[in-house]
C-alpha cells in the first residue's frame, strides 16, 4: 500500500507547488497544528500564520504562510494562500522585513482582538525564524 | 492635385507612423505572452476557491441565516457595477466593448427604476462613462503605477466593494471585464459577484460531507470576502491579457493599413513625377519643332 498523497499549493498568481509523493503534511490550522496523513477525512479549514511542513520521500520542505485555506478531499490536499514563502529560500533581510511589517501592523490602534491575536502570532513565528 | 513635395512629405509621415505602430505591436506581443501566462497561472486558484465555496454552500445547514454575501440582502434596489477597463488607449475596441456592454446593462437597470452606482477601475472607462453617467460614478480607481495586475491591487478593490456592502450601500454587485479567448477575440463579460451566483457554475459538487474547522458559517463568512477579491483579481488578469491582445491586433491592422497607404501614395508620387517629366519633354520637343 502506498502511503502517499498529492499536495498542491496555489497562490493567486500561480500554482506554487505540486507534489505527488507526500507522506505527511503539518499545517497551522485555525484551531491548532494539524497533521494530515493519507486517507484523512475530507476537511476544510483555515490557516493562521505559521509553518507548513511537507514530509516526503524526496525530502522535507518548510514553508511560512500568513493566511489561507486548506481543503483535503480524495487524497488531494489543496492549500490556497495569498502569502507563502519557502523558508529555505528566505534570507535574513526578507525575514526582518516581514517582522517589521507585522510589528507596524500590531502597533495600530483600531485592531479588534482577533486580528491582534493573529498578528501577535505572526510576530512570534517570525521571531523564531530569525 | 498635390505637388510632388507634398506627396513626399505625406509618404514620410505615414512611414514614421507605421514605425510607431509596428513598435507598439511588438511591445504588446511581448507583454501579451506574459499576461496570458499569468492569466493561465491564476486560474487554478480561482477555480479551487469556487469549488470550495460551492461545496460549502451546498453543505450549509441553515439557509436562512447564511451570510449575506452568499444569499444577498433580499432586495435588488441598488445595483453596484464595477467596470474594469485599461489605463491606456490605442487598443482597438477593447475599452469600448466593455463600455458598450456596461451601458446596455445600465439602461436596463435604470429603466426598471432601480438605483445605479458605478465604480470604475482604470482611467479609460472613467473618461467614457463620465459624460453620460457622471453623477452615478461613486469611485474611480486606477492602477497606473503597477506594471502588472497583482493580487494586492485586486484586494484593494475587493475591500472597497465589501466595505460598501457591509454599510449596505448596494444590494447587487456586478463586474464588467473582457474575457480573453484568443488574440483576436475578447468577450466582454458581466459577472455578478454579490450575491454569489452559483447557478451558472457546473454541478461538480459531491454529496460527500466535509469536516469543518471551525464551523461552516465561520468559514463561509471568512471565505466569501476573499472570494470577491479573487474574482476581481481573475477579472484583472483576464483584462490585462485581453488589453494586450486587443492592442496587438489593433496595431497589426494599423501597420498594415499604413503599408497600404504608403504603397498607394508611392504610386501616386511616381505617376505625377513621370507626368512632370513627360510634360517637360513635350515642351522641349514642341519648342524645338517650332524653330
Amino acid at each position: 500500500m502506498k502511503e502517499e498523497f498529492k499536495v498542491e499549493i496555489v497562490n493567486p498568481e500561480k500554482s506554487f507547488l505540486v507534489k505527488e509523493d507526500v507522506s505527511e503534511v503539518v499545517v497551522p490550522a485555525y484551531e491548532g497544528e494539524m497533521g494530515i496523513l493519507k486517507d484523512h477525512i475530507s476537511i476544510i479549514s483555515f490557516l493562521k500564520p505559521g509553518i507548513i511542513k511537507i514530509l516526503s520521500k524526496s525530502g522535507d520542505n518548510n514553508y511560512y504562510v500568513e493566511d489561507g485555506i486548506v481543503e483535503f478531499k480524495d487524497n488531494n490536499l489543496s492549500i490556497l494562500t495569498s502569502s507563502i514563502f519557502n523558508i529555505a529560500e528566505m534570507d535574513k533581510s526578507k525575514k526582518q522585513n516581514l517582522l517589521k511589517q507585522a510589528e507596524i501592523e500590531s502597533s495600530k490602534q483600531e485592531l479588534n482582538d482577533q486580528t491582534k491575536y493573529l498578528i501577535d502570532q505572526k510576530i512570534e513565528i517570525l521571531k523564531t525564524l530569525n | 492635385m498635390a505637388s510632388l513635395d507634398d506627396l513626399k512629405k505625406r509618404i514620410a509621415s505615414v512611414k514614421s507612423t507605421q514605425k510607431i505602430t509596428k513598435a507598439m505591436k511588438m511591445v504588446a506581443a511581448a507583454k501579451l505572452r506574459k499576461a496570458q501566462e499569468s492569466a493561465e497561472k491564476g486560474r487554478p486558484y480561482s477555480e479551487k476557491m469556487n469549488n470550495i465555496i460551492l461545496n460549502l454552500s451546498c453543505g450549509i445547514s441553515d439557509k436562512e441565516n447564511a451570510p449575506k454575501l452568499l444569499s444577498g440582502t433580499g432586495n435588488d434596489k441598488v445595483h453596484l457595477c464595477v467596470v474594469m477597463t485599461s489605463d491606456r488607449g490605442l487598443c482597438g475596441g477593447f475599452n469600448s466593448n466593455i463600455i458598450k456592454k456596461a451601458k446596455s446593462y445600465f439602461s436596463k437597470i435604470l429603466s426598471e427604476g432601480k438605483e445605479l452606482k458605478i465604480i470604475t477601475v482604470g482611467s479609460k472607462g472613467n473618461d467614457q462613462l463620465k459624460r453620460m453617467y457622471g453623477d452615478k460614478i461613486i469611485e474611480n480607481i486606477s492602477f497606473k503605477e503597477s506594471k502588472n495586475a497583482n493580487y494586492f491591487d485586486a484586494d484593494k478593490v475587493g475591500k472597497i466593494v465589501i466595505d460598501k456592502f457591509v454599510s449596505s450601500e448596494f444590494d447587487i454587485c456586478t463586474i464588467f471585464y473582457n474575457q480573453f479567448k484568443n488574440v483576436i477575440t475578447q468577450i466582454p463579460q458581466a459577472q455578478q459577484i454579490i450575491p454569489l451566483n452559483s447557478e451558472n457554475s457546473e454541478d461538480n459538487t459531491s454529496e460527500e460531507s466535509y469536516e469543518f474547522e471551525p464551523d461552516e458559517d465561520e468559514i463561509l463568512s471568512n471565505l466569501l470576502p476573499k472570494n470577491i477579491s479573487t474574482q476581481i483579481f481573475k477579472a484583472m488578469l483576464e483584462n490585462s491579457a485581453s488589453e494586450q491582445g486587443s492592442r496587438m491586433s489593433a496595431m497589426d491592422n494599423a501597420t498594415r493599413n499604413a503599408g497600404e497607404m504608403v504603397d498607394k501614395l508611392t504610386i501616386q508620387y511616381n505617376r505625377s513625377r513621370q507626368a512632370a517629366i513627360t510634360k517637360e519633354l513635350i515642351e522641349i520637343i514642341s519648342g524645338a519643332e517650332s524653330l
